[in-house]
């Protein structure tokens, strides 16, 4: 651990921790897209359901999964504690207000927007990961397909929670503050490992924007569809 | 008084290698426990003060600053000259030397001058070793470029920042020396006096420019590495901060100041805008490798300059000095300007500023070699305009940025404007081979003392000297003394001289407080400028010294009647140290102009306008001049004249000639 | 042109703030420090304390002058000091909010001048070259590529005036500190010191109160110097590298 140490007592160790898990948790949101993604295939979720049932059995992820709880715990408190320290720094705040002529808003209000991904994230585990994973078996209740296949429902599950309008716009802010949060944590993650070079750091900041857009999208696109039944 | 200048026998090219041989030494661990004080933290400052700690000295350096950093050396912009002859094109030692002598127009000394050629080349070297980032060829050799009054190039530069990074490198040897417990440093904070012991400095009053508080500082011996006092003159390009406080206070102690009058005016500065104006800025010397410098053929000609053609233009420096031409020395250059802009030919609003106007080698010079390094066959001229416009901003963007921010024009379209103001002193207090001054155990050193430059400076010395007397002169010559001095136990600051010397400052401080007059000090300061730039600025005479003389002992007298100072001595306060700086140069103005009075001819940047050959050229007067003043301060503001003289046995004095 | 002022006064480090409001007569050409010498000159004039402001070279290099300006430090243009700020970049009858730089690691000394020593010590823990006087080797037998020496300079001419500090939401020092470490770390007189030097700064840094990275790059967009937010990503590598190296 002696060698690790600066990852919790240095602001640079502190700072490569955010980006570490920053991007570990970039890595699993892309395939959490991805497969929430099969909804839209409209097949009833079967594709879904399927992927679901996989990511569950499978040993690899189940342990990928406890190092990813690891790295959202990480991830939340060494934020809340820059957050908070960071805010110390300056005891006496400022009168003028620079607006945004020196920086972007969502930089400067990545733990207020982590913050409600937080909260979101909460509503989101009770509705979804707890019950799949600590319910009794069964419990989701089960759907046999055409081809015989048998399996938990997550998919009803979806759809029982978006028929609600309050789940709906809950999950709507979740996405948009999980958009801002991205805008800036992907690009700033190469940043701190101390990427940052004119011909690459275009391409990082392009595909940053893009991925901070694109993935919340679809995250964003499944309750409201769902709610509308335009995917059932 | 009789003046010592203890230069070593031999000739003038083994003097400081057998003066170094022959110096005596402090061992090691006497060095502990001797006690060295350096006032100022610019390129001499720092770097005497890092190496005498390297040595194993305690030092205790000083500076009003906020940090050591900020130091004015940090304004430099054009370069360092160095005996490298890295370009192969005939430098050498004593070309270097030979150089500054006639730039000086034969008014400095050869032994220190030589010195200063032979250390030029350690100074790159050190500094590189530093990791002070030069400019650099494809090749990864140093680059150099042409400076004022030379034809080689011997310039090592850091595009139009070579001051900042040299006194970066030295700051960072100063702060390494602190880290490791060997410097104290006390910043904001001013040195207001010399005490002295039996006659020898032993320490100084300093005070602590934020608490107001007076200190009582020993040391074994006192360096003044304090700059130059061309703020006298109101409006220079110094920092707003720089004085001559430092080195008022060790004249009025006793040293000696040498040929006080001797004032660099730089001839490419930013003209003053307004009344309001409360300093000049400088553009770099540098320019002069690509400016041209031109007025109107015709008198009071309004066109825009672009509008003017070719055959209207007088490019005067081309035409008066076919061999130099725009790379004439500064005071040259400045007179040149003065003169065209008195007869008439000024441009600009205030019809007191010269072009100076880079089209013509961005075309000729840079967009040719960048159009054939590029293949571009038949460039028309606004594709070479373009092209040349690229390596001007490579070459000196900041300084066109700087122009265009302060002026809001902008000079890669119409050429600049440009008038001389005052920029450096080549006076300073007298010290001899050694850089001590008149008083033992004090030492002065950079542009605070008056050694190398003769009457005028070339461009790119200035850092030089700064760095040779820190790193690689006072290193040695100091051992002379402090060897004398081991047996020399740290004396109490509650010693009587200290505290003697603290009640004078503190006597001072509160008359000043309580004056409570009317005018402000910047008042003063305004109007003693005015005297001094009309009187004993670029041109001078018998009459007008005389009036100025008389006009400074009025202000001064209204001085100490009407000054108003506001706020408490116990406070941070500004406005009370600007005060103490504004009296010294109250005096100083004085002594400049009895300098300039008495020394009966032109030399360099002193003009008298009745000493002039028929061109209008500087007339020297070397049967009787050719010396240096040294006023001892009496009583009062009197002073008395001592002459050093010269003896020029390895240069032959000629009528300095750039034609 | 008419301008009114918001300037933050303040007696000592320990006393409490407040802004008081002035109306100023300036010349679009003046430089925004002359206008506050006017300024002074008349509070002098009719009696009053004027405003302690720190500022030296006046040519935006020596890296003192140090005004926040309507929330930005050195004010709203790109690329300059306070002291080359013209009049001129304002518009009659504007009202400028002035303050000092705001961050526990440069406290107040009076009004708008702040105590920046941690600067110092964060170049005396080791932000140098360790070579004695006399210990150099010819200078060209150094050779640096001219890419290389251009970068190294470009991260060499941080003034120190502390404005990255006071633009950072955090009052982090990392600009500060990046281009430093970056300039020694290119060159190869900095080879030798490469690790150490980078381990020493950053942690004087820390002890020094400065916040960390947020990576918002107010601190490169308000550089009068324009140091790029290359230099903290270097002063990253560098720092993990010597880290993992068990620096």
């Amino acid at each position: 651990m002696g060698v690790l140490s600066f990852l919790f007592s240095s602001s640079l160790g502190r700072k490569l921790v955010m980006a570490v898990t920053g991007i570990a948790l970039i890595a699993f949101l892309l395939v959490h897209c991805l497969i929430n993604a099969m909804v839209l295939l409209n097949d009833g979720g079967q594709t879904f359901n399927e992927a679901a049932r996989f990511m569950a059995e499978n040993p690899f992820i189940r342990i990928s999964e406890i190092l990813l709880f690891v790295g959202f715990l990480l991830h939340i408190a060494q934020g809340l504690y820059l957050t908070f320290d960071n805010r110390k720094r300056r005891a006496a705040k400022y009168t003028g207000n620079p607006g945004n002529a020196n920086s972007k808003w969502y930089s400067r209000s990545m733990g207020f927007l982590g913050t409600i991904i937080l909260i979101f994230l909460v509503l989101h585990l009770k509705h979804f990961w707890v019950v799949s994973r600590f319910h009794a078996p069964h419990a989701l209740g089960e759907i046999t397909y055409a081809n015989g296949d048998t399996m938990e429902n997550l998919f009803l599950e979806m759809a029982n929670v978006f028929t609600s309008p309050y789940a709906v716009i809950i999950y709507v802010l979740g996405c948009f503050s999980l958009a801002y949060h991205l805008l800036h944590g992907f690009a700033s993650a190469f940043q701190t490992f101390g990427i940052n070079h004119k011909s690459y750091t275009p391409i990082i900041a392009s595909v940053g924007a893009a991925f901070s857009i694109i993935v919340p999208l679809i995250f964003a696109i499944i309750p409201v569809v769902m709610h509308f039944g335009i995917i059932k | 008084m009789k003046l010592d200048s203890k230069i070593p026998q031999g000739s003038v090219d083994t003097k400081w290698t057998q003066y170094k041989s022959s110096v005596s030494l402090v061992n090691p661990a006497n060095k502990r426990s001797l006690h060295v004080i350096v006032v100022g933290t610019g390129l001499a400052g720092a770097s005497a003060a890092a190496t005498l700690a390297e040595m194993g000295y305690k030092v205790s350096a000083f500076c009003f600053q906020d940090s050591p950093r900020r130091a004015h050396s940090i304004a430099a912009q054009g370069g360092i000259n160095a005996a490298k002859n890295y370009q192969n094109d005939g430098d050498s030692v004593y070309r270097l030397f030979y150089d500054t002598i006639k730039g000086g127009d034969y008014r400095a000394r050869e032994a220190n001058v030589h010195r200063l050629a032979e250390v030029s080349t350690n100074i790159i070297d050190q500094c590189v070793a530093q990791g002070v980032p030069f400019a650099r060829e494809y090749g990864g050799t140093l680059s150099n470029r042409s400076f004022g009054g030379t034809q080689v190039q011997r310039t090592f530069y850091a595009a139009g920042q070579t001051g900042q990074q040299l006194l970066l490198g030295a700051y960072s040897a100063l702060e390494r020396q602190v880290g490791l417990g060997n410097v104290t440093m006390y910043s904001r904070h001013e040195m207001v006096e010399v005490v002295k012991i039996d006659g020898k400095a032993r320490g100084i009053i300093a005070r602590d420019l934020v608490s107001g508080k007076l200190e009582r500082h020993f040391g074994h011996a006192v360096l003044l590495c304090t700059g130059g006092y061309g703020n006298v003159f109101y409006l220079s390009t110094n920092a707003m901060g720089s004085n001559v406080t430092a080195a008022w206070k060790a004249h009025r102690a006793g040293a000696l100041f040498g040929n006080p009058c001797f004032t660099q005016i730089h001839p490419t500065c930013i003209p003053v805008s307004g009344h309001y104006q409360s300093k000049l800025t400088l553009m770099s010397e540098s320019l002069r490798n690509d400016g041209r410098i031109w007025v109107p053929k015709k008198k009071d000609d309004n066109r825009q300059p672009n509008d003017i053609p070719e055959d209207e233009r007088d490019y005067y420096l081309e035409r008066r000095y076919p061999a130099f031409g725009n790379l004439v020395p500064r005071d040259i250059a400045s007179r040149a300007a003065k003169e065209r802009c008195d007869a008439g030919y000024g441009v600009g609003t205030t019809k007191m500023a010269v072009y100076l106007d880079f089209k013509y080698n961005m075309i000729n010079k840079y967009g040719r070699t960048e159009a054939s390094k590029r293949g571009i066959q038949n460039p028309s001229e606004d594709v070479l305009l373009e092209l040349g416009k690229e390596i001007a901003k490579e070459k000196y963007g900041n300084l066109f940025d700087m122009y265009k921010q302060i002026t809001a024009e902008d000079p890669y379209e119409v050429p600049m404007k440009i008038y001389p103001a005052v920029h450096y002193t080549m006076g300073g207090l007298w010290v001899d081979y050694e850089l001590q001054t008149t008083v033992p155990g004090l030492y002065a050193l950079g542009e605070a003392n008056f050694s190398d430059h003769g009457a005028n400076r070339l461009g790119a010395s200035a850092l030089m000297q700064g760095l040779a007397d820190g790193y690689f002169i006072i290193p040695y010559t100091l051992g002379s003394y402090l060897s004398k001095e081991i047996h020399t136990k740290p004396i109490s600051t509650d010693h009587e001289a200290f505290v003697e010397a603290e009640k004078k400052v503190s006597d001072r401080i509160n008359q000043l407080m309580g004056i409570q007059g009317k005018r402000t000090v910047e008042s003063y300061h305004r109007e003693l400028g005015k005297i001094m730039w009309d009187k004993c600025g670029m041109a001078r005479n018998e009459k007008g010294l005389k009036e100025a003389i008389d006009e400074i002992r009025a202000l001064r007298e209204d001085f100490y009647k009407n000054v108003r100072i506001p706020g408490s001595v116990d406070e941070f306060n500004p406005e009370l140290d600007k005060a103490g700086r504004v009296a010294d140069f109250l005096e100083l103005g004085e002594l400049m102009c009895w300098d300039a009075l008495n020394r009966n001819e032109s030399c360099g940047g002193h003009f008298r306008e009745e000493y002039q050959t028929e061109e209008g050229e500087a007339l020297r007067d070397d049967e009787n001049f050719k010396n240096v003043f040294a006023w001892e301060y009496k009583e009062n503001n009197q002073w008395e004249l001592h002459k050093e003289e010269l003896n020029y046995e390895n240069i032959k004095i000629q009528q300095r000639s750039y034609k | 042109m008419n301008i009114n002022l918001k300037v933050w006064r303040q007696r000592n480090q320990n006393s409490e703030g407040r802004f008081e409001e002035y109306k100023v007569q300036a010349s679009p050409d003046m430089s925004f420090l002359e206008m506050f010498d006017v300024l002074n000159e008349q509070l002098i004039e009719d009696g009053n304390d004027p405003i302690a402001f720190d500022h030296d070279c006046r040519e935006g290099i020596c890296g003192m002058c140090s005004m926040v300006i309507n929330g930005r430090p050195h004010g709203p243009k790109q690329g300059v000091t306070t002291c080359q700020l013209h009049m001129r970049s304002f518009s009659e009858g504007d009202t400028i909010v002035v303050e000092p730089w705001r961050a526990n690691a440069f406290p107040v000394i009076k009004d708008l001048s702040v105590n920046r020593g941690a600067f110092d010590r964060i170049i005396a823990s080791g932000g140098y070259v360790s070579v004695n006087t006399g210990n150099a080797v010819d200078a060209n037998s150094i050779l640096i590529p001219k890419e290389v020496a251009d970068e190294a300079f470009e991260a060499a001419t941080c003034i120190g005036c502390g404005a990255c500090v006071s633009a950072c939401k955090n009052a982090s020092a990392m600009l500060f500190v990046g281009a430093k470490v970056t300039q020694l770390s290119m060159l190869p007189q900095g080879q030798p010191e490469r690790q150490a030097r980078v381990v020493a700064m950053v942690n004087q840094m820390d002890a020094e109160g400065f916040g960390a990275c947020t990576n918002t790059g107010a601190c490169a967009a308000e550089c009068p110097k324009q140091i790029p937010l290359s230099v903290i990503a270097n002063l990253n590598r560098e720092y993990y590298k010597a880290k993992l190296n068990g620096k």
